[in-house]
C-alpha cells in the first residue's frame, strides 16, 4: 500500500488561513489501512479544525467526505455536485489521489493534509515499513525476495558495504542492513550461488530518472 | 453507599473503556465540555482482555491532539477503578472536578 503521515495540525491550519468553508476528502484505500486519511482521520482532523477555529472564535465550514478512492475519475466525479460550495478542498489521499482531485476541478484549491512517505507493509497493527520504490525494474528474484533497491540505504545492488555491522545498518542502528538479509535468506533457501553473480549496473531510466511514468494497455482502453 | 459526587459529571455509558476513540473524545469537546475522563477497568481486569489499555492509549493520543489544538493535554484524563469501588468513583469524580475547574472553562464553550 501506499504509506503516508498526517501532517502536523498546525501545517494544516497554516494553509486553511484565509478559508472559511472547506472540502475535506478522505480516501478509502491506502490511507485507510494506513490509519492516515480514512473515514476516521477524516472525522479526527475536522473535529481538530471545529476546535481550534472555535476556541480562536473564528469560522469554518467543514463537510467531509471520504471517497472509495481518489485515484480513479469515477468517485472524485462524486464530489462534482457540490465541489462548488466550497472555497477550498483538504484532501487526505496520497499524493496521486491529491493531485488528481486538483486537476479534476481546476478552479479550486486542492490542500494536502498529509506527507506521501512510501509503498509499504503493515508490520503489526501501527507499524508500516517501506518495502518498494517501484524502480521500474524488479531484481527480487536474485535477491532472495528483499529488496536492496527500497530496503538499503545506499540501493546498493552488491552489497554489504562497509557501514554493515551485526547484521544492522550504519545509518540507523534498529534498521536491518538489507544485504544481511539478502545473504541469509539465500543461504537458508541454498541459493546463495546468486550472490557471488555480479548485479549490473542498473538502468534507472525505469525508474524516475526517466521523466515521470505512464502504462498504457490498449486492449483495455475504451 | 450514599455517596455524592458532583452533578457536573455526565456519565456517558459504553460497554467497555475500548469503546472509546479519539473522535468519540474530540465530538464531546466539539458539544461544549470542558473535560473528559475515562473511567475504566482495573488493568488487568479487562472482561474484553485488552479494552482499557487501549483506551489509555488513545488518552495519551487525544492529550497530543488537544495540545495541538491549544486546548491543553489536562482536560482528557484515564482512571481505572472496579466496579466495586464506589468510593474511588467519587473520589475520581471530586478529583477531576477540581482539575477541570483550576483550569478554566473550555475555550471552545458554546462556540462550535
Amino acid at each position: 500500500m501506499i504509506v503516508a503521515d498526517r501532517k502536523s495540525l498546525d501545517e494544516i491550519l497554516n494553509m486553511l488561513k484565509p478559508y472559511k468553508k472547506v472540502l475535506l476528502l478522505g480516501c478509502n484505500e491506502c490511507v485507510t489501512v494506513c490509519a492516515t486519511g480514512g473515514e476516521r482521520e477524516v472525522g479526527v482532523l475536522a473535529s481538530e479544525l471545529r476546535l481550534f477555529r472555535a476556541k480562536e472564535g473564528e469560522e469554518i465550514e467543514i463537510r467531509e467526505q471520504t471517497l472509495e478512492r481518489q485515484c480513479d475519475h469515477e468517485y472524485i466525479d462524486q464530489v462534482g455536485p457540490f465541489v462548488g460550495d466550497y472555497e477550498v478542498i483538504l484532501s487526505m489521499a496520497c499524493g496521486a489521489g491529491i493531485q488528481f482531485v486538483a486537476e479534476k476541478y481546476k478552479d479550486k484549491t486542492v490542500l494536502p493534509a498529509v506527507n506521501t512517505t512510501f509503498l509499504g507493509v503493515t508490520l503489526e497493527q501501527g507499524v508500516w515499513s517501506e518495502r518498494c520504490q517501484g524502480c521500474g525494474e524488479c531484481v527480487l528474484h536474485l535477491t532472495g525476495g528483499i529488496c536492496p533497491i527500497a530496503r538499503c540505504a545506499k540501493s546498493l545492488l552488491n552489497g554489504p558495504c562497509g557501514g554493515s555491522s551485526s547484521g544492522k545498518c550504519e545509518v540507523d542502528k534498529d534498521l536491518d542492513c538489507a544485504w544481511q538479509l539478502i545473504v541469509d535468506r539465500l543461504k537458508a533457501l541454498n541459493q546463495l550461488d546468486k550472490y557471488e553473480e555480479i548485479i549490473p549496473i542498473k538502468d534507472w531510466r525505469t525508474s524516475r530518472d526517466g521523466g515521470p511514468r505512464k502504462r498504457i494497455r490498449e486492449d483495455l482502453k475504451l | 453507599m450514599r455517596l455524592n459526587y458532583p452533578t457536573n459529571v455526565k456519565i456517558v455509558k459504553v460497554p467497555c473503556t475500548g469503546r472509546v476513540d479519539a473522535l468519540l473524545i474530540l465530538k464531546t469537546f466539539e458539544s461544549g465540555v470542558d473535560g473528559v475522563y475515562l473511567a475504566g477497568c482495573l488493568e488487568g481486569e479487562c472482561h474484553f482482555l485488552k479494552g482499557n489499555l487501549r483506551a489509555k492509549k488513545r488518552v495519551q493520543y487525544v492529550k497530543g491532539l488537544l495540545e495541538e489544538i491549544g486546548l491543553g493535554s489536562g482536560r482528557v484524563e484515564m482512571y481505572n477503578m472496579s466496579s466495586a469501588q464506589g468510593q474511588r468513583f467519587a473520589e475520581v469524580a471530586r478529583e477531576m472536578t477540581e482539575k477541570i475547574r483550576a483550569l478554566g472553562p473550555s475555550p471552545v464553550k458554546k462556540k462550535v
